[in-house]
């Protein structure tokens, strides 16, 4: 199969595979809508500083759990309302989009990269090295991924910096184990075999040769990968282990909402909300892209 | 083997008969494209005759035949003139009446014994329950009548089978199961879709044979599917030949291989060893059966026959008596094989 | 059956050994003096502290303080705790039944909708129902549970009053923990009202934590029941005359349910990671509350224990999982 990373040039008959794939994930209509989602959210994370109505830590001591602007008592001063500190939470979470967003970007690449390599290596080196990656990838598997996150945190202390590295490992197996997965199939095929014969170094075999074959569960996985790690880390920071306050991070705002559950509703909702509709988003496109890339692996629907 | 049975279909009233089909519909997709999958049908079996339905795969036999067990599911739909069954009307029958002549009265066997068999429950749970639904037979008794099937299937150390599971079974042994499991309430009509296909070449001759004796025995209506006409040529007292959906010949037996009265019954013919001698070769038919998107206007065979008139291509010819049977094509072949036309 | 189970051995014990490694490792890789850690003092008398340093092995090299470590947990000798001075092992002994209790609770929840769920899915493929319990089970899968915890308190406890905030039972009532199983000591207890009190306490926690697995299980359950339905077996059984929920729930779903149970052993470790969540948010007191709170009181001897039994159970969880795999599947049971 071809992979999207390939580009050819459009011929009449045969799309592009970019085409090819665009027109699949296009035709998915929840796929589409969540990638508009996440694309406004990008936007909004990168333009925070400017569209923010205020500073995402500046007290309006005038204006403690101001309810949001539709809600009785509210006013179109703070559109989502203030918290407990007066601060306004519509500017709260458009920065913390770009803490979640951020540590979603980092963590997924600190962990996709070392992760594919790994497989690859796994999967060229079957007898010793694979065995030994493999196994150590069984331990970190046996405790689940919030679980570990938890304990690496526990070591290195809390933060915005750890909770990253504490998400990098954690989802570093499902990386290694697929990237193997893939690549073992890639091996047996007849194109690898000649190019293994024309003379292509190992090096030239993984990464030119083998690598673009599987790069398509690869990128699905990234999706979804991206989407729980947004999730951990909004657990991390809930659980007081991952960003700090006042940093404005949505699970660390909600930790400090709790205290609000009988008189302010829209300080617990909000944040909550954000977090559902970003992981519901990249879950969305996880599926869609799932189904445009692979047919293999489309579900029954 | 020689029919000592002889039916004139003509007269046969629907009450008489244990199977009757009157022009048959089976329709699958919806909107500006729904696809006929079988049109117009029409099939009459008698109590304890043996009726071959032959065609090549995509013909319409099997789901034919579904549609009569009221398997065809909801994307599908069945629409017919008549379809009864030992004179009690199928179309208006609530789903509770039908099942339970489904299964007990009418059974079926299918292709692959194997997949037929649910994996998951011992062959002797599988025919316990059948046993228990139409028979409400549950217990020792049910166990000794399950012993006393697998007997009659002829299924050597039988009591040891019953708690076997489907992959523990050959192929040929899972098919004795299945047909265990037909007869279980010994129907009036058994259905068996190309029960040797998926066999080797032995056992297909086995269980011919146990399907012909157990006819024989109780006197049941066989309705054989399959694409091997020679099998018909053996077992069969009618044969009704499929193309595209639609029935485009029927025929008593002996009539049908000496005489074809279609082109395509004739091609068919051709294509097996012992029919074709003597007889001027004819070339197999090139092409294949039409599908959804390229049904031809006209005869669906006329593509491919190698008669072909410019009116095959624009009328669609009606099923017309015969000497003894009936064909679908406007110039019927002679006696000597050849198109009326000339 | 014998050659399976010594073949998941075969890769459980290394993974249990190497969890072990992981442990101990946790102790050496904190900043700061171990002895000073595994103590939780600052500032500690020079004779003190060398007493201490042997008394808890560190002053042995590392392999020789790892097989000390490891000798210790074949003793079921954990470690003992600094805040409280109890056992490891025996704390979490008295506290893994609360846990217990709201996983099977929440697991239960989840069995029951999610087997429903998938099965009204599938059966009714491609329409609204199938939409609508589709996008449900990915928004819930999507959930952050800490959230859908808070949302329900506010909801359920705060607004409609109907349920407790927090703990396990009223605190008017006094259960002798026997199974150490709420539901089941109120009822040894005789006392109606304290079984009604606990099965309110248990309700809003086991709906959060069992939310997730329920999603999971519903997609699966859906898939496998679209791949079961297609096949010739279950055109056999409608052959039969059998009623349509008697095809679906018999000869259906028990093939469906082979990938379900793999799935539901998953979401084991799920749920105990859910735990730590959810038993913060209800102040239950299990052994996710007691892990984040010994990690906020840098309790380490709590933490390096409760993580290694955590991955223990899970373990062993999973190993069960594949024995029951075999126990429904007959091809893996009756495999030559």
């Amino acid at each position: 199969m071809n992979t999207p990373l390939q580009a050819t040039l459009p011929t009449p008959d045969f799309p592009s595979p970019l085409a090819e794939f665009w027109r699949g994930f296009a035709r998915n209509r929840g796929a589409s809508a969540a990638l508009a989602f996440m694309l406004l959210l990008a936007l909004a994370a990168l333009f925070a500083p400017w569209i923010a109505p205020y500073s995402p830590i500046e007290q309006y001591r005038d204006a403690l759990l101001t309810p949001p602007a539709w809600a009785e008592g509210g006013s179109w001063r703070f559109i989502l309302g203030s918290d407990e500190l007066g601060r306004d939470i519509l500017s709260r979470l458009l920065h913390g989009a770009r803490i979640s967003l951020w540590i979603g970007v980092v963590s997924v690449l600190c962990s996709m990269i070392p992760g594919v390599v790994l497989g690859l290596l796994a999967a060229f080196y079957p007898t010793r090295l694979g065995i030994l990656i493999m196994r150590l990838m069984d331990i970190m598997m046996a405790l689940p991924s919030l679980l570990l996150a938890v304990a690496i945190v526990a070591v290195l202390g809390p933060g915005l910096g750890n909770t990253m590295i504490a998400l990098a490992i954690v989802s570093l197996p499902s990386y290694v184990r697929l990237t193997r997965a893939s690549a073992m199939t890639e091996l047996t095929r007849d194109y690898v075999v000649a190019s293994r014969l024309a003379g292509a170094g190992t090096l030239r075999l993984m990464f030119n040769t083998v690598l673009p074959n599987c790069m398509a569960p690869i990128i699905v996985q990234a999706t979804l990968g991206f989407s729980s790690a947004i999730l951990d880390a909004a657990a991390l920071g809930f659980l007081g282990l991952g960003a700090q306050p006042p940093l404005p991070e949505w699970g660390t705002m909600l930790a400090a909402a709790r205290d609000y559950l009988e008189s302010a509703w829209w300080v617990v909702t909000m944040p909550g909300l954000t977090i559902v509709l970003t992981v519901l988003a990249l879950n969305l496109m996880g599926d869609g892209l799932r189904d445009a890339l692979d047919p293999r692996l489309k579900q029954n629907d | 083997m020689p029919t000592t049975h002889t039916l004139d279909i003509a007269n046969a009233g629907g009450s008489s008969m244990l199977l009757d089909i009157k022009n048959l519909d089976v329709t699958f997709g919806a909107g500006d494209n729904p696809f006929r999958a079988v049109a117009g049908v029409d099939l009459q079996v008698a109590p304890g005759e043996i009726v071959g339905i032959v065609g090549e795969s995509g013909s319409g036999k099997s789901v034919t035949m579904l549609a009569a067990m009221g398997l065809i599911d909801a994307p599908g739909r069945v629409t017919a003139d008549r379809l009864s069954f030992a004179g009690r009307d199928l179309l208006t029958m609530k789903p509770r009446e039908k099942r339970a002549i489904v299964g007990a009265e009418i059974s079926m066997i299918f292709q692959d014994a194997q997949t037929s068999l649910n994996p998951a429950y011992a062959v002797g749970d599988q025919l316990l329950e059948t046993l228990a639904e139409h028979q409400n037979l549950k217990g020792a008794a049910a166990r000794a009548r399950v012993l006393e099937l697998l007997e009659q299937v002829e299924i050597p150390d039988a009591k040891s089978r019953l708690s076997a599971y489907p992959h523990q079974l050959s192929g040929g042994m899972s098919q004795r199961v299945m047909i265990a499991m037909a007869i279980a309430c010994n129907p009036k009509l058994l259905i068996a879709d190309e029960p040797t296909t998926a066999l080797d070449v032995t056992v297909q001759a086995q269980i011919m044979e146990l399907l012909v004796n157990l006819q024989r025995q109780n006197n049941m209506g066989l309705i054989l599917i399959t694409h091997d006409l020679a099998v018909v040529a053996e077992v069969a007292q009618r044969v009704v030949v499929m193309y595209a959906g639609e029935v485009v010949e029927q025929s008593p037996v002996p009539d049908i291989f000496n005489t074809p009265r279609h082109p395509y019954t004739q091609a068919l013919l051709c294509s097996i060893p012992e029919h074709s001698k003597g007889a001027e070769r004819l070339a197999t038919l090139s092409g294949v059966v039409p599908g959804r998107y390229d049904r031809p206007k006209g005869c669906l065979l006329s593509p491919r026959c190698p008669y072909v008139q410019p009116v095959c291509h624009n009328e669609h010819p009606l099923l017309e008596a015969t000497h003894r049977g009936s064909a679908r094509c406007f110039f019927a072949l002679d006696d000597a094989g050849r198109p009326s036309h000339g | 059956m014998i050659q399976f189970l010594l073949k998941r051995l075969g890769v459980v014990i290394p993974t249990f050994l190497g969890i072990t490694v992981l442990a101990f490792a946790l102790i050496h890789v904190i900043p700061g003096d171990p002895v000073l850690v595994m103590l939780g003092e600052r500032n500690i008398d020079p004779t003190y502290y060398r007493e201490a340093m042997h008394r808890l092995g560190l002053d042995l090299p590392l392999w020789q303080q790892y097989l000390h470590y490891l000798g210790n947990l074949l003793q079921g000798d954990l470690g003992t705790s600094i805040k409280t001075n109890i056992p490891v092992l025996q704390e979490f002994l008295a506290l893994f039944p609360a846990t217990l209790e709201l996983s099977l609770a929440a697991m239960g929840f989840a069995l029951v909708f999610g087997l429903a769920a998938g099965i009204v899915a599938a059966v009714k493929r491609g329409t609204v129902v199938d939409h609508t319990v589709m996008g449900a089970a990915l928004t819930g899968y999507s959930m952050p549970i800490f959230w859908w915890g808070l949302i329900l308190i506010m909801v359920v406890s705060v607004h409609l009053g109907l349920t407790p905030v927090s703990g396990r039972i009223d605190i008017e009532y006094d259960i002798a923990p026997i199974t150490g199983l709420m539901l089941i000591d109120t009822l040894i207890s005789g006392e109606p009202g304290a079984f009604v009190s606990a099965l309110e306490h248990l309700i809003l926690p086991a709906i959060v934590l069992g939310t997730i697995p329920l999603a999971v299980i519903a997609r699966m359950t859906r898939s496998a029941m679209l791949e079961v339905l297609r096949e010739d077996y279950i055109r056999t059984a409608r052959a039969k005359g059998l009623s349509r929920s008697r095809v679906i729930l018999k000869h259906a779903l028990r093939n469906a349910l082979m990938p379900v149970v793999t799935v539901i052993g998953l979401q084991v470790g799920t749920m105990l990671a859910g735990a730590v969540l959810t038993e913060t948010i209800f102040s239950w007191p299990g052994i996710g509350k007691w892990l984040i709170d010994a990690i906020g009181a840098r309790d380490y001897p709590v933490v390096q224990g409760g993580i290694l039994l955590i991955a223990s159970m899970i373990i062993l969880v999973n190993l069960l999982v594949d024995l029951l795999y075999g126990v429904i599947n007959p091809r893996i049971r009756h495999a030559r």
